[in-house]
C-alpha cells in the first residue's frame, strides 16, 4: 500500500500529538519575549476604539446604523473580529517565515522526531492562541466601554479560536510559497487590509454597490463579523452556523495547502 | 548487529539532476565513518536521506534495522543531528534551547534536566547557560549545537562539516570532544572536507565525487595505497616543470599530480625521498612531507578527474 502510494507520489499528512511540542516552543518564546510582543495588540484596538468609536462616532448620527445603536456600539464586534485577525495572519506570515528561512527553525525541529506535519499544525495552532489572546483582551476592553450586550459574548473567544485558526491557515498556505519575506507584503496589502477596512466593521455592507456586496460573501472577515455581532448583541439564527460552517471548510482547506506546500518546500 | 546503516543502489535525483548516483555503504556500529568529497559531492544529500529529512529516490536505506520511508520518526528519535548551518533557537537562551530541543524528543522534564546540566559540562558552557545564542561566539555555538545534538543520547551522531568557520583553538576543542563520544561507543557520521578532519576521527571513510563513490577504506589504508608514504610539493614553471615531469614519467616509484601550479610528487618505494631531491634538485621551492590524506583527495578528485 505505501508502495504504491509512493510510486504515485502521494503521501498522507503525518500529523500527530508532536504539533504540541511545536506549540509549546512557540509560547515559551512568547513568555521570554512577551513584553516586546505584547504593545502592538493592547495598543491598536484601544486607539481604534477611542479615535472612531468616541471621535468619529459623534459624527454619525443613530438613525443611519442598523438597530439604533450608537457607533461604537456598531463597530465594538468588527474590533473584536479583525485584530485578532491581523494577530493570527501576522504569527504565520512574518513570524512564520522569519523562523523558516532567517532562524531556520524549522530545519532543526524536523531533524528531531517532529514531523514537517507537525511543526505546521503547531505553527497554525499558535497563531490561533495568539488570536485568541488578543480577542480575550479586546473583550475586556468592549466590557469595559459596556458595549457588550448579552451573555452570549462569552463565547467570543470560542469563536475567536476557530476563526483565527482559519486566518492563521489562509495565512501561513501563502508563506509556504512565499519566494521572500517582501512578499508576504503582497498578502497583508492585498488580503488582510482589505478585510480590515471593508469587512462589514466600519460601515453596514448595505452601503456598498449591489456587486461588492455580493463579493463579500467571499471574505472570510464578514462571515466572523456576523457571527460577534450576534453573539454581541444576543441574536443568534441559524444564518451564523451558515458562517460558521464557511469558516470552518475555508479553515480545513488552507490548513491542508499549508500542510502539503511545506512538506514540498522543505523535504527534498 | 554490527551493522546500523546500510545502502543499497541509492539514488538521489532532483529534476533532472543526480545528486547521488547508486551508492552502497555501511556503517558499524561505534565507527567513524566519514563522508568526503567536494562541494557537490553529494556528501550532505546522502546524510539528509539518512536524517529522513530527504526521500530516497531509488534504493534501499536502512538505519539500526529500519527503512527510512517507512520508519522516519523511529530512525529521528535514535540520530543525533549536528547541521553545517548554525540553527539555533536565537528567540531562546543556551539551556532553554536544550530544554526544548529535549521536548521534541518527549524526554520527561527531570531526565532532561539532568542531561542538560551534564551536557553544559561536559561542553564547557555552564556559565553561559542563561545567555542569549547572540552573546556566544562562533566556536560556542558549535559546542551547543553538538550537545543539542546529544541531547537524546543518540546512538548514531551525524555531523555535517561540524568545524567549519571554527579558529584552530576550537577547532581542536570540538575535535577532543567527539574523540570523547568516540570512546564512549557512539556511531558517528562525518561529512567533511577538512582531510585533516577525516584523519583525525575517522575509522573508515569513502571519497565522493559527482554522486559516487570512488573509494573506501580507513585514512592509513587510502594513503599507502593511493600516494605511498612520501611527497615532495614543487612549485615549478617553465621548461622546469616539464622536465620534472618527463623524469616523473621514466621513473616507476614516482607519480606526479598537477594542481594549479605545484605539482605534487608521490614516491611508493623505499628509496623514494632520494629519488625525489634527484630530480628537484635546482628548485628551491620544495617541500617534502609525509603523504597524507589531502594527497588522495586531491589525486581522486583534482585535475584528471574534473575535466
Amino acid at each position: 500500500m505505501t508502495i504504491a502510494l509512493r510510486r504515485l507520489g502521494i503521501r498522507l499528512p503525518d500529523v500527530s500529538y508532536r504539533a504540541y511540542r511545536v506549540w509549546q516552543r512557540n509560547r515559551d518564546v512568547y513568555l521570554r519575549l512577551w513584553k516586546a510582543e505584547v504593545i502592538w495588540p493592547l495598543a491598536e484596538p484601544l486607539i481604534t476604539l477611542l479615535a472612531l468609536g468616541v471621535g468619529l462616532g459623534g459624527l454619525v448620527s443613530r438613525s443611519e446604523l442598523p438597530g439604533d445603536q450608537r457607533y461604537i456600539e456598531f463597530i465594538a464586534p468588527g474590533i473584536l473580529a479583525v485584530f485578532p485577525m491581523w494577530t493570527a495572519a501576522a504569527e504565520c506570515g512574518w513570524g512564520s517565515f522569519f523562523r523558516m528561512e532567517n532562524q531556520r527553525t524549522y530545519h532543526a525541529i524536523i531533524a528531531t522526531p517532529v514531523s514537517i506535519e507537525d511543526v505546521i499544525t503547531g505553527e497554525i495552532l499558535w497563531g490561533a492562541t495568539r488570536g485568541l489572546i488578543s480577542s480575550v483582551y479586546i473583550l475586556a476592553v468592549t466590557a469595559a466601554f459596556g458595549l457588550l450586550g448579552s451573555p452570549l459574548a462569552l463565547l467570543v473567544p470560542v469563536a475567536a479560536y476557530v476563526s483565527s485558526f482559519m486566518f492563521a491557515s489562509v495565512s501561513l498556505s501563502y508563506t509556504s510559497i512565499a519566494r521572500s519575506i517582501s512578499s508576504l507584503n503582497y498578502f497583508f496589502a492585498l488580503f488582510v487590509t482589505p478585510q480590515f477596512w471593508l469587512g462589514g466593521v466600519f460601515f453596514p455592507l448595505e452601503r456598498l454597490p449591489e456587486e461588492l456586496q455580493v463579493a463579500s460573501w467571499f471574505v472570510p472577515a464578514t462571515h466572523v463579523v456576523d457571527i460577534y455581532r450576534g453573539l454581541v448583541e444576543g441574536h443568534l439564527n441559524l444564518g451564523h452556523l451558515g458562517d460558521l460552517a464557511w469558516i470552518v471548510v475555508v479553515g480545513a482547506i488552507f490548513y491542508y495547502l499549508a500542510l502539503v506546500f511545506m512538506r514540498r518546500r522543505l523535504i527534498h | 548487529m554490527t551493522e546500523i546503516i546500510r545502502a543499497r543502489n541509492l539514488v538521489k535525483r532532483y529534476d533532472g539532476f543526480t545528486a547521488v548516483d547508486g551508492i552502497d555503504f555501511s556503517v558499524r556500529k561505534g565507527q567513524c565513518f566519514g563522508f568526503l568529497g567536494p562541494n557537490g559531492a553529494g556528501k550532505t544529500t546522502t546524510v539528509r536521506m539518512i536524517s529522513c529529512v530527504s526521500p530516497v529516490t531509488e534504493g534501499e536505506l536502512a538505519v539500526d534495522g529500519m527503512d527510512v520511508w517507512r520508519e522516519p520518526r523511529r530512525i529521528k528519535s535514535i540520530l543525533g543531528v549536528v547541521p553545517q548551518e548554525d540553527n539555533l533557537d536565537p528567540d531562546l537562551s543556551v539551556r532553554q534551547n536544550l530544554a526544548v530541543y529535549a521536548r521534541y524528543f518527549d524526554m520527561p522534564r527531570e531526565l532532561a534536566d539532568q542531561r542538560i546540566d551534564e551536557s553544559l559540562v561536559l561542553f564547557q558552557l555552564v556559565d553561559k547557560q542563561n545567555e542569549p545564542i547572540a552573546a556566544l561566539s562562533t566556536g560556542l555555538k558549535r559546542r551547543l549545537t553538538i550537545a543539542r545534538g546529544l541531547i537524546n543520547q543518540p546512538k548514531i551522531l551525524v555531523l555535517d562539516e561540524p568545524t567549519t568557520g571554527l579558529d584552530p583553538q576550537a577547532r581542536h576543542m570540538v575535535w577532543q570532544k567527539l574523540r570523547y563520544l568516540k570512546e564512549q561507543g557512539v556511531t558517528m557520521l562525518l561529512c567533511t572536507h577538512y582531510m585533516e578532519e577525516a584523519a583525525h576521527l575517522c575509522d573508515r571513510l569513502v571519497i565522493m565525487h559527482q554522486g559516487r563513490i570512488l573509494v573506501e577504506g580507513s585514512p592509513a589504508e587510502l594513503v599507502e595505497e593511493y600516494v605511498g608514504r612520501e611527497v615532495a610539493e614543487v612549485q615549478a614553471g617553465g621548461g622546469q616543470r616539464e622536465r620534472i615531469l618527463t623524469e616523473v614519467a621514466s621513473r616507476p616509484g614516482l607519480t606526479a599530480e598537477e594542481v594549479e601550479d605545484i605539482i605534487y610528487i608521490h614516491a611508493r618505494v623505499p628509496d623514494g625521498r632520494a629519488q625525489m631531491a634527484d630530480l628537484i634538485l635546482d628548485s628551491d621551492r620544495v617541500v617534502y612531507r609525509p603523504a597524507n590524506l589531502e594527497d588522495v583527495f586531491l589525486r581522486l578528485t583534482g585535475r584528471g578527474l574534473v575535466e
